[in-house]
């Protein structure tokens, strides 16, 4: 079968990487003009849910890292 | 009177004809089972039926209503597709210990009474653990043990619920139950051990990962939503639930981050996701149980599905953990986009399923102005995103190139996989066919500008994290290294608790066995051989070590040689002395202890 290799060249990711900045920032702008139906006042912020989701993994990633790893980290034959 | 086939017969009864097939007629055979028993469920009409009198009690087999029918369709779906999916493994033990299990599965959702969903109950632990044995390696023997002791200890805990409910009410009907009494407790319990609740929950990280391939797509489907179905139905609006689930929504988003193994970070999304579901059946309107209901469907095809794409990467490499993987996409490029439609699916993109049924459960949370809840919740979506939508496609087909070469995996496991990707992207284009089933009329809509915008954000922007943490090396790397949970307490607790028994028990033990049946025995009997002499050198002794001090040093020396003079000769010449005046004496004293005795218990008495 043959191979794929697209994301092999560095100019697919970068275009990937585009895209994706790309995505974030056409909806940011498209925040500011679509309309809103919110249960809490907060929803209304423009960018509210983009603020929400990023802060949220940064913080799950590094709480994740630094905090819990260190508490439950074994090795592989821990249980052998 | 029974009228109808109950749903859940054809399964079982199916599951033990199994080894009368071979080959192809074999493959048909499993395939059409579960058509056979979806065609029966269709025309079985709405209502009981079934009943079974037993010891003044009616025992009903088959209650169909909205709730019970849209489990019992989901659990027919996944049965056919798993069974495809499998079909050209054909390992029997898993064929049959699936139908078992689904059919018992089935059993639970139509039962409408406490003994035979009890029963089923039960019937399906051992199904479930056959599926875990089948892998036949050390691990999954282990894990089954332990997956198999948890859920007896959930099982027993429903029981005693059971019996006091019946105790308490006089009646076996499977209703709604509420935390009213005693035994309401002990059932929400029981329910809660196989809904994987916190703590409790690492049965299910510890065993489905070491299932077999399909075993693990069976066991995600039916164990813990057979649970959410049960608590919808016994225990909705119980406020617990809102605070349990939210707690398993989040919590587990933290161990799939740092997992290595790919089906043990699906597992605990498995369980992020059931938090939702349990929030759904906490909050107890409408829109909040219809919200789990449709949650619970769509869940169980996409979570199969991504157990089904990484099983056919152990199908095809035997290797299972993200530090071993990588790069796949450039041989298993079908199995990849299935992936990424499970995980979009999962992470609640639009046009996927997830999206039309998770957001009716956070609508009901804040129509209820829940606002930690609400966080929360936001939170877990946000984190399911990032572990099992990005993480599981990532570290497999992408990251760094393994060097790993090698193909798709056989015809059937595509078709099955593609089946369940269509069914995703069904429902998350076309959700009305869901909603139609749903147990209560919907008056939701989830295309809408605000809320598509909103959740693309949340997305679109959490993607944008971890493409930042990676490429700017914060990212944890994968490492070859286990995490331990709550499983710890009993795996290494029960360690513990034979070290106990083994060390400092066991010598408290045999002390207590030397002392009483070989020292104090021994000892007796010496003192008896000559009781006289014993009390002299006693005596002799106390007196040496009372007056030592005031005694010429000679005099010391002379003490101490006669004892042991004496201790050598022991028993020596016993004097015994038999005077009739002793006698005499001893009598007197009994005669003087009865009369004693007469006259106090006499005045007692008045």
């Amino acid at each position: 079968m043959k191979e794929i290799n697209i994301f092999d060249k560095p100019r697919n990711v970068k275009i990937l990487l585009t895209l994706l900045f790309g995505g974030c920032l056409a909806l940011l702008i498209v925040n500011f003009f679509a309309p809103k139906h919110s249960h809490f006042p907060w929803e209304e912020w423009s960018g509210f849910y983009a603020a929400y989701g990023f802060v949220a993994c940064v913080t799950l990633v590094l709480a994740a890292k630094h905090i819990l790893r260190r508490i439950v980290k074994r090795s592989e034959d821990y249980y052998d | 009177m029974i009228n109808v086939i109950p749903p859940a017969l054809i399964f079982i009864i199916g599951a033990f004809l199994v080894p009368l097939f071979k080959g192809k007629a074999k493959s048909i055979y499993l395939l059409l089972l579960p058509v056979l028993s979806f065609i029966n469920l269709i025309y079985i009409p709405v209502g009981t039926h079934g009943t079974i009198n037993f010891l003044d009690h009616q025992i009903i087999f088959c209650n169909i209503d909205r709730l019970s029918l849209l489990f019992g369709y989901i659990f027919h779906i996944i049965a056919f597709l798993a069974i495809l999916y499998g079909i050209n493994m054909g390992n029997d033990n898993v064929s049959m210990a699936g139908l078992f299990y689904a059919g018992c599965a089935i059993g639970v959702v139509f039962s409408r009474d406490l003994i035979s969903l009890f029963c089923f109950w039960e019937m399906m632990t051992i199904g479930s653990v056959l599926l875990i044995w089948a892998r036949k390696t050390k691990k999954s023997i282990e894990a089954g043990f332990r997956f198999i002791l948890v859920h007896f200890f959930g099982g027993v805990i429903l029981l005693v619920g059971i019996i006091l409910y019946i105790y308490e009410n006089g009646s076996i009907e499977f209703g709604y139950i509420g935390l009213d009494g005693l035994g309401s407790y002990f059932i929400f319990f029981g329910f809660g051990v196989n809904c994987a609740w916190p703590i409790i929950h690492s049965w299910l990280t510890d065993s489905y990962p070491e299932a077999t391939i399909v075993g693990t797509v069976f066991l995600s489907a039916y164990t813990t939503k057979t649970a959410v179905y049960v608590l919808a139905r016994a225990f909705p609006g119980a406020e617990p639930l809102i605070w349990i689930g939210a707690i398993m929504a989040a919590f587990p988003i933290f161990f799939a981050v740092i997992e290595n193994d790919l089906r043990r970070v699906l597992a605990y999304s498995l369980i992020n996701q059931v938090g939702f579901m349990v929030v759904g059946i906490g909050i107890g309107t409408e829109l909040s149980i219809n919200g789990t209901a449709a949650h619970a469907f769509a869940h169980i095809l996409y979570k199969a599905l991504l157990f089904m794409s990484v099983g056919s990467i152990i199908y095809r490499t035997g290797k299972v953990n993200a530090t071993d993987l990588g790069g796949l996409y450039k041989t298993m490029p079908l199995t990849c986009i299935f992936c990424i439609i499970g995980a979009a699916s999962i992470s609640a993109f639009p046009l996927f399923s997830g999206f039309v049924s998770k957001s009716m459960v956070m609508s009901a949370a804040a129509d209820k102005h829940l606002i930690i809840i609400w966080f929360v919740l936001l939170f877990a979506s946000a984190g399911v995103f990032h572990h099992a939508g990005i993480k599981v496609p990532f570290f497999a087909f992408f990251s760094h190139d393994s060097g790993i070469r090698t193909k798709e995996p056989p015809l059937n496991m595509l078709i099955a996989m593609g089946i369940t990707a269509a069914l995703c992207i069904y429902i998350g284009c076309f959700p009305d066919m869901l909603y139609s089933i749903l147990p209560f009329p919907v008056d939701y809509e989830p295309y809408t500008m605000s809320h598509v915008i909103s959740q693309l954000q949340l997305l679109f922007f959490s993607a944008l994290a971890f493409t930042f943490l990676l490429l700017a090396g914060i990212y944890p790397a994968e490492i070859r290294a286990i995490n331990i949970d709550t499983d710890w307490l009993y795996r290494k607790g029960a360690a513990g608790f034979l070290w106990l028994l083994e060390n400092p028990l066991a010598w408290f033990g045999n002390q207590v066995k030397a002392t009483f049946f070989v020292t104090i025995p021994q000892s007796c009997i010496w003192f008896s051989r000559n009781p006289l002499m014993a009390l002299k050198m006693a005596g002799n002794s106390i007196a040496l070590a009372v007056f030592e001090e005031s005694f010429t040093k000679e005099k010391v020396e002379r003490i101490r040689r006669r004892i042991v003079e004496e201790l050598t000769d022991y028993p020596g010449d016993v004097i015994r002395y038999s005077h009739v005046g002793t006698t005499v004496i001893w009598v007197m004293g009994f005669l003087l202890a009865y009369l004693i005795i007469y006259i106090v218990s006499g005045r007692i008495a008045v």
